[in-house]
């Protein structure tokens, strides 16, 4: 086991930046998949990154007063503002460097967001920050429910999905509706760059979050972060799930620059969705017929990504 | 040197905000706030004012995009009224307690419903309490000379406070004035350029808006309320400073013919000048009344409000928005609040006019005393219904 460790240790510090910016003592459950995206993307983006976070988990476990996790400049106003806080911090910092306030240097601005936070109460935020132009980075860590007041369903949780506010009960199984498509509603905004991610891809996610920060303008990056308290798992579980729900195709790997799609695992055949769902707790109660319905769902969907794929690559 | 000239108050204001050097604008446009934001769109588009004009897709986000600038250093400038503060309010309160100085013209309207354009003072209270320091102007001039000066005031390193200046919608937006211009010279001379404490920059990584638990939140709280109830002597300081380089001085309770008066008649805002006609008439006919002007709302000035008010008998305040269930108006109730502690107090009359638009004339004013004079007790009534 020491060995093998070790032999991580060798690979991870040839392909990853060792510097932390989200450093350890934060209050995050065990397992955690969110806070694991996070510093990947913290470290990517540096230490000329300003954050504005919208409320949630992540904020909560990495800023009880009067302590703070964050080696970066980092700020917190409300729940549903982030983009238009990012959109403040972008534009200020533009003035003051053109007028000389402060020296020109490039400096990345990011905002962040649970599911909740982007495709709920802040989606109208963010909407106008991209419609404006505005050259910032857009993270939503997507655990598909309000984990932070204690698992309430969101226009993100997945269809079936048992929630504080969509329980599975005896005459509704769960959540009714299907997951909101955020990353093609940002697409949709014709914005320079939007990509999916999931920590358990960590390389892929981070050669995403390096793109989006080089690209001028407004990127979106839509991560699926796998929350063992929320999702009835058991936290050593966190990476095989994130893995699964890519390789049954439930959330697929994809980037859109600049309006062309490109499947970043473009896998050959998909799992069946039920070795993704069987191993968390929040789908116990969904019924053989009820899956199927998801399996259909799933392979339609997938097929609409993979003609976006064909349509935008023609010529 | 200054130069005076005719203008609309709106434009005037936005001319203010184009002196000040202002590095970031975010606006919604909302009804009677726009001429302001128009005007400061052209300044930006025609390259007069160098600044980033966010144009967002609701007020929430205003304020928002204003706390993002203003952390990071920029000076910032809004403009709202009615719906868009109530809309913005959240955020309000957030800056504020994250100590972020930013300039707000809250151009005043009432709060549906029914739904009103026009003016009264019911969308500014619905934030008394929100740890702005609050201004009420009575003319175009005042407002043009408070944007310097709230800018002045709020970027103070020892204030640190977002800095509201409430001008009456349209009576107020939408009327040309004479007002006195001031030379980009005088105005650098008053204004210097915002030097934050700390601010979202990578040299120097400060984490702001932090999650407060029980065990510091209270404390967190009353930092912020010291420090708020210790920004008078810097308001006073940049009225003072202002006052030395315009001739122009302004004081946190403006008074008018108060010397020996028995009867004070209380107002906020443009009511002030329609009022002084009413002080002009009855004095006239012998009656010792005279008129105080509420410039400063927050922090409310205690001390000089009490002295204003020495040795009269009778005390007529104007509210322009309801309090439903309480003591009567928002500013009636802070005025009685006032005069608790004293051993001997006039007594206190409350009336509410003026809402959604409604006129009030001079005459208004003299018939008011008079009802105040002739009915005793303590009471409120809203003035002027049509039954």
């Amino acid at each position: 086991m020491d060995k093998f460790l070790d032999r991580l240790n060798i690979y991870a510090s040839r392909l990853v930046l060792q510097k932390e910016y989200l450093m350890p003592g934060h209050r995050a459950c065990q397992g955690c998949a969110e806070v694991l995206a996070l510093r990947l993307v913290a470290k990517v983006l540096g230490r000329n990154n300003i954050i504005a976070s919208a409320t949630g988990c992540m904020e909560i476990v990495s800023s009880p007063l009067p302590l703070t996790s964050w080696n970066v400049p980092w700020i917190h106003v409300a729940f549903e503002n982030a983009a238009a806080v990012a959109s403040g911090i972008e534009a200020g910092l533009k003035a003051l460097m053109r007028k000389g306030g402060l020296p020109q240097q490039k400096i990345n601005v990011m905002a962040m967001a649970g599911d909740g936070g982007t495709s709920d109460i802040g989606l109208q935020a963010l909407s106008g920050a991209m419609e404006r132009g505005h050259d910032f980075v857009y993270v939503c860590f997507d655990n598909e429910a309000y984990m932070n007041t204690g698992i309430q369903r969101s226009s993100s949780t997945p269809f079936g999905a048992s929630t504080t506010t969509s329980p599975a009960g005896k005459v509704v199984p769960g959540q009714t509706t299907w997951k909101k498509n955020m990353p093609e509603i940002a697409a949709a905004h014709n914005i320079p760059y939007v990509a999916t991610a999931c920590p358990s891809y960590p390389f892929d996610l981070m050669e995403k979050v390096k793109k989006a920060a080089d690209i001028e303008g407004p990127a979106y990056i839509h991560i699926l972060s796998v929350c063992p308290t929320g999702w009835r798992l058991p936290p050593q579980l966190a990476i095989h799930a994130g893995r699964l729900a890519v390789e049954t195709g439930i959330f697929p790997l994809y980037e859109v620059e600049r309006g062309k799609y490109r499947l970043s695992v473009d896998l050959p055949e998909l799992r069946p969705v039920e070795e993704y769902l069987k191993i968390q707790g929040r789908f116990r109660h969904l019924t053989p017929e009820m899956i199927d319905k998801i399996q259909q769902r799933v392979l339609e969907e997938y097929e609409k990504l993979k003609k976006k794929v064909e349509m935008t690559n023609e010529g | 040197m200054a130069t005076r000239v005719g203008i609309e108050v709106s434009i005037a204001a936005a001319e203010a905000v184009k002196q000040a050097n202002t590095d970031v604008i975010a606006a919604y446009p909302i009804t009677p706030q726009t001429h302001i934001v128009e005007h400061l769109s052209e300044l930006v588009n025609n390259g007069e004012l160098d600044a980033e004009f966010v144009p967002v897709e609701s007020e929430h986000s205003a304020m928002s995009v204003c706390s993002g600038s203003s952390a990071a250093g920029a000076r910032t400038f809004t403009c709202t009224s009615s719906q868009g503060l109530a809309l913005m309010s959240e955020i309000v309160y957030a800056v504020s307690s994250l100590r972020l100085p930013m300039l707000m013209i809250l151009a005043n309207r009432s709060l549906n419903s029914p739904l009103s354009i026009w003016n009264d003072h019911s969308d500014v209270m619905s934030i008394r309490d929100c740890g702005w320091i609050q201004v009420f102007v009575e003319n175009g001039q005042e407002v043009y000379d408070h944007v310097f000066i709230g800018y002045r005031v709020a970027e103070d390193r020892n204030v640190l406070t977002p800095f509201i200046i409430n001008l009456d919608g349209f009576v107020l937006t939408h009327v040309i004035e004479p007002i006195e211009m001031l030379d980009q010279e005088m105005v650098d001379r008053y204004l210097p350029p915002y030097q934050p404490l700390y601010r979202l920059h990578p040299n120097q990584p400060v984490s702001i808006g932090c999650f407060g638990p029980p065990v510091l939140f209270t404390e967190t709280k009353r930092a912020q309320d010291e420090a708020f109830n210790s920004t008078m002597p810097h308001i006073l300081k940049g009225w003072q400073e202002f006052g030395d380089l315009t001739g122009r001085y302004y004081h946190p309770v403006e008074t008018y013919k108060t010397e020996e008066a028995k009867v004070i008649v209380v107002t906020q805002g443009s009511l002030g000048e329609t009022a002084s006609i009413a002080i002009d008439t009855l004095r006239g006919e012998g009656e010792p009344v005279g008129l105080v002007s509420i410039r400063l709302w927050r922090p409310f000035p205690f001390e000089e409000f009490r002295e204003a008010v020495k040795g009269a008998e009778l005390v007529v305040v104007m509210d322009r928005a309801i309090s439903y269930g309480g003591p009567g108006g928002p500013l009636a109730g802070e005025i009685r609040a006032a005069l608790y502690s004293q051993e001997v107090h006039p007594r206190v009359v409350n009336f509410i006019i003026g809402l959604g638009g409604r006129d009030v004339a001079p005459d208004d004013f003299v018939q008011m005393v008079q009802q105040a004079k002739a009915r005793p007790g303590e009471w409120y009534e809203i003035y002027g219904v049509r039954e």
